[in-house]
């Protein structure tokens, strides 16, 4: 099973998108076959574009705009009124402090979550990498397929699990729930890394009387900073968006962002204010919006590797 | 947990402390794999077996449950969305992903752009996604307004309030999510095919269509394969979108698993219920999930 779980992530993990383009040869600047290409690339960016656009310019009209006019037209007065509202005091049930209450719970369990989960799997990752033990590729091999089991056969074993531990409920809750379900896929990639520094240096370091710590903190650690970043990416994009353990693990006071923002949107009391909606929605997905365009490349290799989350 | 790793602990009982601080770091693994991942999973196929409700009790009744399960009709709608959504979502995923991935793979221009352009949907959650797609569909205000707008007045798009089609509203949602991921995971497959390959298909004039569905997908086998369980495994899971899109509506029209397991056992004190199609889903894996891992690793030993 050693190799296999190097296996399963080979084909995307370790060809990467670097390499230079392989295609046909390149032709005069217009050809049929440029127009062809150049024109359904065109198309299907506006396809991809498009709802955030809509986002965008609906969360900047007015009502009375909204609803005489087209949902594609840009903003004949452009009002902030919406984004306001949405931070500040858009209504959940008889809760009206708006969205920034999920935001601040939302980096609440975020940063914990991230720290907690890469600092324990990046450490698992090297001991089983690099401190080979007899047995742990049995649990390994059950942790990779416990990332394929759908969550919901989980949920209630966990439900009674933090109550126990008296944590039901609560952010520290949430955070270890999604320790937990980080821990398959951050622990494959650590561990994928760090079998890849040459061993030499690894035996070196053992000879100068290095011990399992020792080499992790002088060694591993300033050597895999690319590869916590990428980590780092996963697990912010992947908590800041988790709805279903939220839901689940949270009582209303502490619920995450884009749990209560489900709850403004679709909350049926009320007039629906689509622009608040939408400005609401679009705050949601800043964060990770954010990430995605900082990260670039680095993104694409976070999910390349983390793809196996599903 | 650590003397079952190892056996020989005792024989020689030093070998339980050999290599220690590997062991105590890899703890929390043991934990999560064997506690909550094979406890859990264990917990739940058990506890289906029994009568449980607002509380897990252990009076158990054989296979009532799923009987129950399988007669109600919301679960069978949850089903047949389920296959709708899943079969359409793995061909459109993976026929679009390719065909994105082999254009962006023509040496072209602003590559990254259109790479960018198309993957961002996937950075955001499916409730954002649900929301916005929403709203696009929105009869009163997104397309279908549009389109009457500009002199088509019969034109008829309404997919989220129509209990035939609601699924297929998901599933555009769901693509504009998900694409960007597959076309990806299908551009590092395309880039790891030998520059030779489509020298030799060159000179023997072999046509680029032909060249592409001929030699170079067989040789992504693997990439398919990986592509495929990623999807599948992400098909069983769908239940955000439809939460933020539908709520399962109209009605129960756009019910999937996912929630309907949510619902027996948070919202409805059906526990029994919710173990019960939980269980369904974890053997709708397997069935996936297990061929695979024969396929793939079933003749390579360990070693």
């Amino acid at each position: 099973m050693t190799d296999a779980t190097t296996l399963a992530t080979r084909p995307v993990a370790s060809t990467g998108l670097v390499d230079g383009p392989r295609g046909g040869k390149p032709k005069r600047a217009i050809s049929p076959r440029n127009v062809f290409i150049y024109g359904t690339l065109l198309l299907v960016s506006i396809y991809y574009l498009l709802p955030l656009y809509v986002m965008i310019v609906t969360s900047l009209k007015g009502m009375p705009e909204i609803r005489l006019g087209n949902i594609f037209a840009p903003p004949v007065e452009i009002t902030f009124e919406p984004w306001v509202k949405a931070w500040a005091t858009a209504c959940t049930g008889l809760n009206c402090e708006g969205l920034s209450r999920g935001f601040w719970n939302s980096v609440r369990i975020t940063i914990p979550s991230v720290v907690l989960s890469i600092a324990i799997a990046s450490v698992n990752g090297y001991a089983l990498a690099n401190w080979r033990f007899k047995g742990a590729d049995v649990f390994f091999t059950i942790l990779i397929f416990g990332a394929f089991i759908p969550y919901q056969v989980m949920l209630y074993p966990i439900v009674i699990l933090l109550r126990e531990l008296g944590i039901y409920g609560t952010l520290w809750g949430l955070s270890l729930v999604h320790t937990i379900f980080g821990m398959p896929i951050l622990t494959l990639l650590f561990r994928n890394y760090f079998t890849t520094v040459p061993e030499e240096l690894f035996k070196a370091a053992r000879v100068d009387g290095a011990g399992f710590w020792g080499i992790y903190f002088k060694i591993m650690l300033p050597m895999s900073l690319p590869i916590f970043v990428v980590a780092i990416i996963i697990q912010i994009t992947g908590i800041w968006n988790d709805f279903l353990f939220g839901v689940v693990y949270t009582k209303p006071d502490v619920y995450p962002m884009t749990v209560q923002l489900n709850n403004i949107v679709n909350s049926v009391q009320g007039v629906k204010e689509y622009n608040v909606n939408m400005a609401a929605t679009i705050i949601t997905g800043l964060v990770p919006l954010f990430i995605y365009f900082v990260s670039g490349k680095l993104f694409v290799r976070g999910i390349a590797a983390g793809a196996v989350k599903g | 947990m650590i003397t079952t790793s190892t056996p020989a602990a005792t024989q020689r009982p030093i070998r339980l402390f050999r290599n220690k601080a590997a062991k105590i770091a890899a703890i929390p693994m043991i934990l999560t794999a064997v506690v909550v991942f094979m406890g859990g999973t264990i917990w739940t196929i058990v506890f289906s077996f029994t009568k449980s409700k607002l509380l897990p009790k252990a009076n158990f009744i054989g296979l009532d449950q799923y009987d129950r399960l399988w007669s109600s009709s919301k679960w069978g709608i949850a089903i047949e969305n389920l296959l709708i959504y899943g079969i359409c979502s793995l061909i459109f995923s993976l026929v679009i992903g390719f065909v994105l991935a082999a254009l962006l793979d023509q040496k072209i221009r602003f590559e990254n752009t259109f790479r960018s352009i198309m993957l961002y949907p996937f950075a955001l959650s499916f409730i954002v996604t649900g929301l916005v797609w929403q709203w696009i569909l929105n009869p009163d205000f997104g397309i279908q307004k549009v389109v009457r707008s500009m002199g088509w007045e019969s034109f008829s798009f309404d997919p989220l309030n129509n209990q035939e089609i609601v699924i297929y509203g998901i599933l555009i949602a769901g693509l504009w999510q998900g694409t960007g991921l597959i076309m990806c995971l299908m551009l590092a497959g395309l880039r790891g095919i030998d520059e030779d390959i489509w020298k030799a298909a060159r000179v023997d004039g072999i046509p680029a269509w032909k060249t592409y569905i001929f030699i170079v997908i067989p040789m992504m086998r693997a990439v398919f394969v990986t592509t495929l369980v990623i999807i599948a495994s992400g098909i069983v899971k769908l239940y955000d979108l439809v939460v933020a899109q539908t709520s399962g509506g109209p009605g129960i029209a756009s019910e999937v698993p996912a929630k309907y397991v949510y619902d027996a056992m948070f919202l409805s004190q059906n526990l029994g219920q919710g173990f019960a199609g939980s269980t369904m889903m974890l053997l709708a894996v397997l069935i996936v999930l297990i061929p695979w891992a024969y396929m793939e690793f079933g003749g390579r030993q360990r070693d």
